[in-house]
This record gives C-alpha cells, sequence and structure tokens, in this order.
C-alpha cells in the first residue's frame, strides 16, 4: 500500500507523516510534490501540516491551486482515502472538499500543545479501528484552528454525522476549557460526504511513537491500512 | 485602471482580532469607538476599456481568490482613469 504525502513550498510535516507511514507502519510513501499532475498511483494521499505558500492571502488559499490539486479532487471524487492535517485541512477548505473555512484562534494565539480529541466516527477510513468515544493525546500547531460554518452548514454536518473528531478533556467531556482555539461545537475534524475525505488540525503524525510521548495517533494511520486491506480483500473476493 | 478591493469578515462572524483592537483602544481611553472589524485591502491594476468591464474583472477576481465566501465579503471601488474628468 502507497502513501503518497503532498509538499507544497512550505509544507513542514511532511516529513513527519512519510516517517509514520513508511518507517512506524512499513508501508510505501513517497512525496509528490506540488507541481505534479499526478499522485504517482498512491493508494492514500495524505496533504501534511505546514505553512504552504507561507500562508499569504489565508491559510491554503494559493494551495488549493496547484497542479496537483486536480488529481487529488479527481483521486477523492473516485473515492480514494485523502487525510488533510492542519495546513492540510485548511487546504482542503479553502478548494471545497470539505466545508467551512478557518478564523484566527480565539485567543489570537499560536498553540503548540497535545490536546484531548475524541473520535466521534468509526465509519470513516481513518478511524475504523478507534472506539466511539475515544479520547486521543496529540498534538495541535496552529494559529487559525478556529472552524467556523455558517449554522445551515454546521447543522448539515452534525445532522449527516461528517463531525469525525472533537476537541475533549480526558474524560471525554467536550467543553469549553478543552477547546484550544474557539472551533464551533468543538470541532477538531470533520469528514465528506462521501467519509473518504477526512480533514482534522490535530498532528497524527507526530504523536506514532512513545518516544515522542504519544502513539495515539498511529491509529489514524493503521485505520487506513486496515480499510484499504479489507476493501482489496471484498475487490479480490468478488472476482 | 485600478481598482481596490476591501475585504471584511461577515458581520456574521466574530473577528478576534478587531475585538483585541477595540479592547486595546478602550484601554487607551478611546471609550467612544465602539466596534473595529479588520480587514484586508488590494489595489489591483487592471487592463480594461471601461471603469464597470474593471469592476466586473475584480468582483470575480475577489470572489474566487481574495476573499473566502464562507467567511468574508468585499467591496470594490474602481479609481477613474488617469486624466479623466470628474
Amino acid at each position: 500500500m502507497k502513501f503518497g504525502v503532498v509538499v507544497f513550498p512550505g509544507s513542514n510535516c511532511d516529513h513527519d507523516a512519510y516517517h509514520a507511514a513508511k518507517h512506524v507502519l512499513g508501508q510505501k510513501a513517497e512525496f509528490i510534490w506540488h507541481k505534479e499532475t499526478s499522485l504517482a498511483g498512491s493508494d492514500v494521499v495524505v496533504l501534511p501540516g505546514g505553512f504552504s505558500h507561507g500562508d499569504y492571502l489565508r491559510t491554503g488559499a494559493i494551495a488549493r491551486f496547484s497542479p496537483v490539486m486536480r488529481a487529488v479532487r479527481e483521486f477523492a471524487d473516485s473515492g480514494g482515502p485523502v487525510l488533510g492535517i492542519c495546513n492540510g485541512f485548511q487546504i482542503l477548505l479553502e478548494c471545497g472538499l470539505l466545508p467551512g473555512a478557518m478564523l484566527r484562534n480565539r485567543d489570537l494565539k499560536f498553540h503548540c500543545e497535545f490536546v484531548g480529541v475524541r473520535v466521534e466516527r468509526t465509519d470513516t477510513p481513518f478511524t475504523e479501528l478507534c472506539t466511539l468515544g475515544q479520547v486521543l493525546q496529540i498534538p495541535i500547531a496552529h494559529g487559525e484552528g478556529n472552524y467556523f460554518a455558517p449554522p445551515d452548514v454546521l447543522k448539515d454536518l452534525q445532522d449527516s454525522g461528517r463531525v469525525v473528531f472533537r476537541y475533549a478533556n480526558a474524560q471525554g467531556e467536550t467543553t469549553d476549557e478543552a477547546n484550544p482555539n474557539g472551533s464551533l461545537d468543538n470541532i477538531a475534524g470533520i469528514c465528506s460526504e462521501g467519509r473518504n475525505v477526512v480533514g482534522l488540525m490535530p498532528h497524527p503524525e507526530r504523536a506514532c511513537e512513545p518516544v515522542v510521548g504519544s502513539k495515539d495517533g498511529l491509529v489514524v494511520f493503521e485505520s487506513v491500512v486496515h480499510a484499504l486491506s479489507s476493501r482489496g480483500a471484498l475487490e479480490a473476493a468478488s472476482r | 485602471m485600478k481598482a481596490r478591493v476591501f475585504v471584511t469578515l461577515k458581520p456574521s462572524v466574530f473577528d478576534p482580532q478587531g475585538h483585541t483592537i477595540v479592547e486595546a483602544l478602550h484601554s487607551l481611553g478611546y471609550g467612544r469607538v465602539a466596534d473595529v472589524r479588520q480587514g484586508k485591502f488590494f489595489e489591483i491594476d487592471v487592463d480594461a476599456a471601461t471603469p464597470a468591464e474593471a469592476e466586473t474583472l475584480a468582483a470575480e477576481v475577489a470572489d474566487r481568490v481574495l476573499a473566502n465566501p464562507v467567511i468574508e465579503s468585499f467591496r470594490i471601488e474602481v479609481a477613474p482613469p488617469a486624466g479623466a474628468r470628474p
């Protein structure tokens, strides 16, 4: 199974995602420069964190026009699993693969810390090995992660079960104190209608080994490996 | 022709930067400043024959790129061409 990690000018979590896929999980991984027009046969695409194009104009606003994004959109439209982490999530919002937008954190501070992230849905390829309500301890590192969506869009996300992660305390309560940035409804991550495109502000790729303080993020990558393996097995069985 | 694009957060969207600025102004004694909304200003030079054409082009660019319609709205002013009589 091959992870394609897209690299924009200013991406800085590309190596973390590559490391998690290749060295921690033992899967194939390849960097894909943003000027490429194909995804090099990737089975999973990761849009990594960072500051693509210096966050000029708005976070992710310029990256969405990169040539590779046309291929990412086609891959997503055909059901391929796409994970947008932090800046990658912001790019998915800007290009419309996911709904909503990011505002500056409500306290205007850049937050770099471990937070509790409660798993709200296990019916996405990136969470299927999680337990519902499980609280992952994974880090955030962003200045603009204050998720916003108009009331009708927010309601649609909630009603259609597309809020995948919420900020929560260790007890799993989604309190205001546990919300690091002011996101509506404590939203930390959402998915597309087809559930194959997932975006989240926390960094699971930075929490895949005990040596870095937590390996709670690994389940996100294990899940997609599991999802694609079972999909492959099903396809093989139906042949 | 110069078109000016003003991008601001929609009134329904909380502006944490504007809020912080107004609090700072109050602490400086400017109690009469009721509110501040921070935005962005772009001056774009467009190749257009008429102000209307320049405005149409600027609006398209603003809608597609300069502003994020989910959270922001924009306003456009087209400066009269140099030498034009008012």
